[in-house]
């Protein structure tokens, strides 16, 4: 517990440390307020609510993600300070769920520096809060197997762009899965029962279900297996490091 | 006994590291490694560390096998890795604190524990710079104040002085003199003065083998100075 806390600190204090964290933020403001003014019409719609904000989180975090989560353990591996850690009496899994929930904090953060929008939603009428903060919830966790999944990748390579890349493969054909395109084009490939079973293990599935006002059970355990799976990968991945 | 070795065997594809390598280290001995570039020397220091896990054979510290039980093994070990990778945008304060806590102290023994490592490798007011803007020679004692924080009976350095000035050197055989007295040292080097200067024993590795253990003055009056016993040991075949 205590060596997960300072691996928690410490990977906080990179972040804030180096430009990356406020680059990122910034970077992900403009990008959510872009793409929900300009391409979602968040005026034209005439609704007080987010749909249209929400609407573009799997696509946006499909870059944003992996981008924060690309230096969790490939830097590490390319400085040469992951002998350094491994060294360290401390479990995996403790700095892998360390520096995972560092991550995942710095995309927590950006999340919240979105309410202004919230302000003016409730500025402009009287929307369902309720089904806001579920919106914001089911973000928040979708945000975080994208980020479990990029800490897995980086944990294979000592190359961040190479991370980086990986990362934003896996993680767009995870989403797109549930498109209905995807699933159309599966149906006629590999049958309806298959292209259905498919969909419904994509992230876009589950983020949709919850963008309706309520999150399913369902949905809930789909994402903290989704990223209970990809941390145990980070912790097999660096364990077989030291098989060498 | 502080450490023994026995067998150890490590293997990258097809090549084989380190071989059969056996050797124990009791309190008060600083032990040097020598050997080639590429003769195990680091497979066999991260082994002992805990870093890599051994094919075959075993290194115990303290009887606690490291490869059954890492960490147990792991909270009596002091590592220095080689090059002495640091986190450059910490300070040296920072980054102490952070071993000393992932290696699960409490808040205040771990600020003590700093004090303490940082006064003994004399890191002075460079404790509060980034280290990234630190000299060669001061990285090296933040990595070396790393390896210490936790008290360990036995220190593994991976070419510790590597890279530094004569004075450096001095400074950083000077103090692995003093830790050597009442713990146990292995360190790997390049050089024979070093070698001489600090060690008590010498353990010579080449092509993943141990080829000789002996004291350093036993070994240089064996083969008329230790550089030519260097040189008959590990071929020197390398010619131009």
């Amino acid at each position: 517990m205590k060596s997960l806390l300072a691996v928690y600190r410490r990977e906080i204090l990179a972040y804030l440390t180096t430009p990356l964290a406020y680059v990122f933020v910034a970077v992900f403001l403009i990008a959510v307020g872009t793409f929900t003014f300009q391409v979602g019409g968040f005026f034209d719609q005439g609704r007080a609510d987010l749909s249209s904000f929400f609407a573009f989180h799997p696509w946006l975090f499909i870059v944003f993600m992996p981008a924060i989560a690309m230096r969790l353990w490939s830097d590490e591996a390319r400085s040469g300070a992951i002998e350094l850690l491994l060294t360290l009496p401390a479990p995996t899994w403790a700095l892998a769920l360390g520096k995972f929930l560092a991550a995942w904090s710095v995309a927590g953060i950006a999340l919240v520096l979105t309410f202004p929008l919230w302000v003016t939603v409730n500025f402009l009428g009287s929307p369902d809060n309720a089904a806001i903060f579920v919106g914001y919830l089911a973000s928040f966790l979708m945000a975080g197997a994208y980020i479990a999944i990029g800490a897995a990748l980086s944990a294979l390579t000592s190359t961040q762009v190479v991370a980086f890349v990986l990362a934003v493969l896996v993680s767009f054909v995870m989403t797109a899965a549930g498109l209905p395109l995807v699933l159309g084009f599966l149906k006629g490939a590999v049958g309806g029962g298959l292209a259905e079973g498919i969909s419904s293990l994509s992230i876009l599935h589950h983020f949709d279900a919850a963008q309706r006002g309520v999150i399913e059970m369902r949905s809930l355990v789909y994402f903290l297996s989704l990223i209970a799976l990809a941390l145990t990968g980070s912790v097999l991945a660096v364990d077989a490091r030291r098989g060498g | 006994m502080l450490l023994q070795v026995e067998g150890l065997r490590k293997s990258f594809g097809r090549r084989v590291a380190v071989d059969d390598v056996s050797f124990s280290i009791d309190v008060g001995e600083v032990v040097g490694f020598l050997g080639p570039n590429g003769a195990g020397k680091t497979t066999t220091m991260r082994m002992i560390a805990g870093y890599l896990e051994p094919e075959d054979g075993f290194a115990k510290v303290f009887g606690i096998d490291v490869a059954q039980d890492r960490r147990r093994a792991q909270e009596r070990v002091g590592y220095l890795p080689e090059g002495a990778p640091l986190y450059g945008e910490m300070t040296p304060w920072t980054f102490l604190r952070f071993v000393a806590e992932t290696r699960g102290m409490a808040t205040d023994a771990a600020r003590h524990a700093v004090i303490r490592a940082a006064h003994d490798t004399s890191l002075g007011e460079a404790i509060g710079r980034p280290i990234e803007t630190l000299s060669k020679g001061y990285r090296r004692r933040v990595g070396l104040a790393a390896a210490l924080v936790h008290d360990p009976m036995l220190l593994i350095l991976d070419e510790p002085t590597d890279g530094l000035d004569p004075n450096q050197r001095q400074s950083v055989r000077d103090l692995i003199r003093r830790l050597g007295a009442e713990r146990g040292v292995i360190l790997s080097t390049h050089s024979l003065e070093e070698v001489e200067a600090v060690c008590t024993r010498a353990i010579v590795i080449n092509k993943g083998k141990l080829i000789a253990d002996a004291k350093p003055a036993d070994l240089a009056k064996e083969h008329g100075g230790l550089e030519a016993a260097f040189r008959a040991l590990t071929g020197g075949e390398e010619g131009l």
